[in-house]
Formats: C-alpha cells, structure tokens, sequence
C-alpha cells in the first residue's frame, strides 16, 4: 500500500484544510508541491488527477484519486473513522442529526465565509506578493459582506463552543486557512478579534496542534 | 409530524431538497417564505435560519439549513429506501461528495448568474447585466467540458448510479436550459447531453415539477 499523498503548495488554503484534517486524523502523508507560477497545476499529468487544473488533488495508499478539499476532508474522515480525532463529523454515537449539523457548517462555511474572505486573502496577500493590481471596491464589497457573515457567527458562538455543537469538528477547520490569513497577514484582523465570541473560538482553534503543524510545514511562523 | 420544508416552491436551493424528499419518499409540508416580499430576511424567519436564506427544515424538533446538507440529512436517514443516493463504500460516498462540491463551487455560482441576470431581473422588468451573463456561460461552458469528459467514462457524475451530485444540479439546469435559452451549450456535448436528458426525466423530479406548478402545501408520496 503506497502513502497518502497530497498536491498543492501548502500556501495554498485548500491544500492546508486538507493537511490539517490529515494532522488531526494523524494520519501521514506526503505533500507533493505544485508550483502554480510554473503553470504546473496545468500540466496534463496533473489534469489526470484534478480535471479542473486547481488544487489540492488527493491520492489515496490504495489509489482512490479525489478533489475539491472539503469532500476530501469528509472522506479522511470517513474512511480513517477510527484514528485520531473522532469527532469530526459528529459526537460519537451522536447519529444523523449531529453529522448534519457538522455538515450545515461546513456548507455555512463554503458559501457564506469562503467567498468573501477568500476575496479579501487574495486581494491583501497574495496580489500584492504577485504584483497585480489591488481592486479597491472588491476589498470594501467583501469586507462588508464578511463583516455580516461574522456578525452571525458572533450569534451562533454566544450559544455554543464550537460552530456545530461542544466539540471542535470540521466544520470549523474548514475555516483555519481563511481566517489565518485574515487575522495574521492583513490589517483586517479586527473583523475577528474584536467579537467577542468569535475571537474566543479563533484562538481555540488556532491554538489546535494540528493547525500549530499545518503553519510549521509552511514554514512560516504561527500567528 | 410530517418535515416541513420553508422556502419558495419555484426557487432552485428549495426544489433540491423536495426532489430528496420525493426520491426517498417521505411525505412534507411546503411552508411559503415569501422571498418576494423579503420575508427570509425578516427578524421571526431569521431566528430559524441566521443567514436570512432558503430553504431551512424542520424534522420534528430537528432543524437544519444548507440545501446540500439537507440532502445529505435525509440521504443518510432514510439509506434504506428508494435509490442509493450516497454511494455504498466510503470510496463511493467521496465521489459523491467531490461532484457536490464541484457542484456548489464551479457549477452553480455560474449558473445563478446567468439565471440572475437573464431571467430573475427581466421577468421583474429591470434590466439584466449581459456582460455578466456571458461571462458567467463562457465558464459554464468549460466546466461542462470537464463534465463531458466524466460523463463518457460514467453514467452519472459520481459513477454509474444517479446519487446527491447528480440530483443537486437539476433545478437550476432546468432554469438555464428552459428559461435562458441555453440548452445549445449541451449541443457539442453528447454524453452530458445525455444525462442531462436522463436526470431530468427521472419520476421523482417530474412529481416535483407538478407539485410546484399545483400550488399545494403538502406532499405525500
């Protein structure tokens, strides 16, 4: 049975969701690079594993190939139940109704946070690293947009530890490489420190050994 | 007690979920949310569903919003009956998953901008933005392509059964074939073509279709 082996620059915020659940389900992999510059994520080999030329792409020991990196997520989740943290999708024993409100999150997550604060990343972190032209009205717009998906989250935080329920679950890695970002690499951090709930759970979460791995293979230092 | 479903019967995230329900056979309620007159955005809906967004269930005293876990919730409840729509090996199910989110990620948004903007703003007289709309189908059309590909190795997105990634794209594909006039960007595409043909054709869509155009509150199979 070969390793476990993971695409993408860890830089890259899809690619590190995907490490960190592999950290918190402890189980090894190898990250192979890919270097975008380089239009490597182009490249017809790679296009075999991702159709869409995006990463991460996953590889599987027993060659199941797979994309997108939440389904990746749910899938270590799913098959490596046993290992490391159990309670990703759900409490054990917690049965239908706490997966779905791990999936509600996750879902929450990819639609209502992933857009407006991967707009703003991009905007603040990595165009000015590629030289390209910051867009003004897009950082406002998604400010905006991201300051009342937060205002939720504030709501939902007042009422339960964690997004899902009392126990950290995917749902709230999912967030890590968004609002890492956010708060440590852009003056932006205030739309999570200065609520109070939100920023407790950011710390919580931030401070989990998993994402403490996640930001050392990056070789960058933790927030 | 039957789930209730809130939501507005014509709109593309409330349909999936009632295609599930109607797949699996589980009898609902439609509870109107009258989006029109901003009424998901009004403080009493907004205390169910804190995004101020459609649909949003209640299973007994269990609630969830998020069509797509929605689907998943029910899916995975009733596993036992009707067609097999997560896959039976964790292998299957992160197919499943993979298409959903190719779905969610790269499908839909394109697909909601162009509905938005050649059919939503015209049938309310304001003008949509064609600059956007064409955009939007230029990438819709790539994405198909990747489509296409999948869809000459298997018969469905996930493989050779129908499952939650084939069923979630079809309410806003049926708006942008039948109502934006681009049923051509399937034209060069045979095989996803033909699966749009099978999918839409499926029993259990067609219920829904007449349950919408028949104005009821309740579903039962």
């Amino acid at each position: 049975m070969g390793s476990v082996k993971v695409y993408g620059p860890a830089m890259s915020t899809a690619v590190s969701r995907v490490m960190a659940c592999l950290l918190e389900k402890e189980m090894p992999f190898q990250l192979l690079p890919i270097h975008l510059p380089k239009a490597q994520h182009k490249s017809p080999d790679f296009l075999k594993l991702q159709p869409f030329g995006q990463v991460p792409a996953f590889q599987d020991g027993d060659g199941t190939t797979l994309f997108e990196s939440r389904a990746i997520c749910r899938y270590i989740c799913d098959k490596f139940a046993g290992q490391g943290n159990r309670s990703l999708l759900g409490r054990e024993g917690g049965g239908a109704a706490d997966r779905a409100r791990v999936d509600q999150w996750v879902e929450a997550e990819a639609h209502s946070f992933n857009p407006p604060s991967s707009a703003l990343v991009f905007q603040l972190v990595f165009a000015p690293s590629m030289r390209l032209k910051q867009d003004p009205a897009a950082i406002r717009e998604n400010e905006a947009k991201l300051r009342k998906v937060l205002g939720v989250y504030e709501r939902r935080l007042a009422e339960s530890r964690f997004l899902a329920g009392d126990e950290f679950s995917l749902a709230d890695l999912c967030h890590l490489p968004n609002a890492h970002y956010i708060v440590s690499a852009t003056d932006k951090a205030e739309l999570l420190t200065s609520r109070k709930n939100v920023a407790r759970w950011w710390e919580e979460i931030s401070a989990r050994p998993s994402w403490k791995k996640v930001l050392d293979m990056r070789g960058a230092p933790p927030a | 007690m039957a789930v209730k479903v809130y939501g507005k019967p014509q709109a593309v995230c409330p349909q999936r979920v009632m295609h599930c329900l109607v797949e699996k056979g589980v009898p609902f309620e439609f509870v109107l949310v009258d989006i029109d007159a901003m009424e998901h955005k009004r403080p009493e809906y907004m205390e169910k569903h804190p995004f101020g967004q459609v649909p949003f269930i209640a299973d007994g005293d269990f609630e969830l919003f998020e069509s797509r876990a929605i689907v998943r919730y029910f899916a995975a409840k009733y596993a036992d009956r009707g067609p097999n729509l997560l896959g039976r090996t964790a292998e299957e199910r992160a197919k499943v998953e993979q298409w959903l989110d190719v779905e969610a990620i790269s499908y839909s948004p394109c697909a909601f901008t162009i509905v938005f903007n050649l059919f939503l703003l015209p049938i309310r007289g304001l003008p949509g933005n064609k600059g956007e709309a064409v955009a939007a189908m230029e990438k819709l059309d790539k994405v198909l392509e990747v489509y296409e590909k999948q869809l000459s190795r298997t018969k469905y997105l996930a493989g050779d059964e129908f499952t939650l990634a084939d069923l979630t794209h079809i309410p806003v594909t049926r708006y942008i074939v039948e109502h934006c006039g681009l049923a051509y960007l399937l034209d060069d595409k045979p095989h996803a073509k033909a699966w749009w043909e099978d999918v839409s054709r499926r029993p259990a869509w067609k219920k829904v279709m007449s349950f919408v155009a028949s104005g009821a509150s309740f579903y039962a199979p």
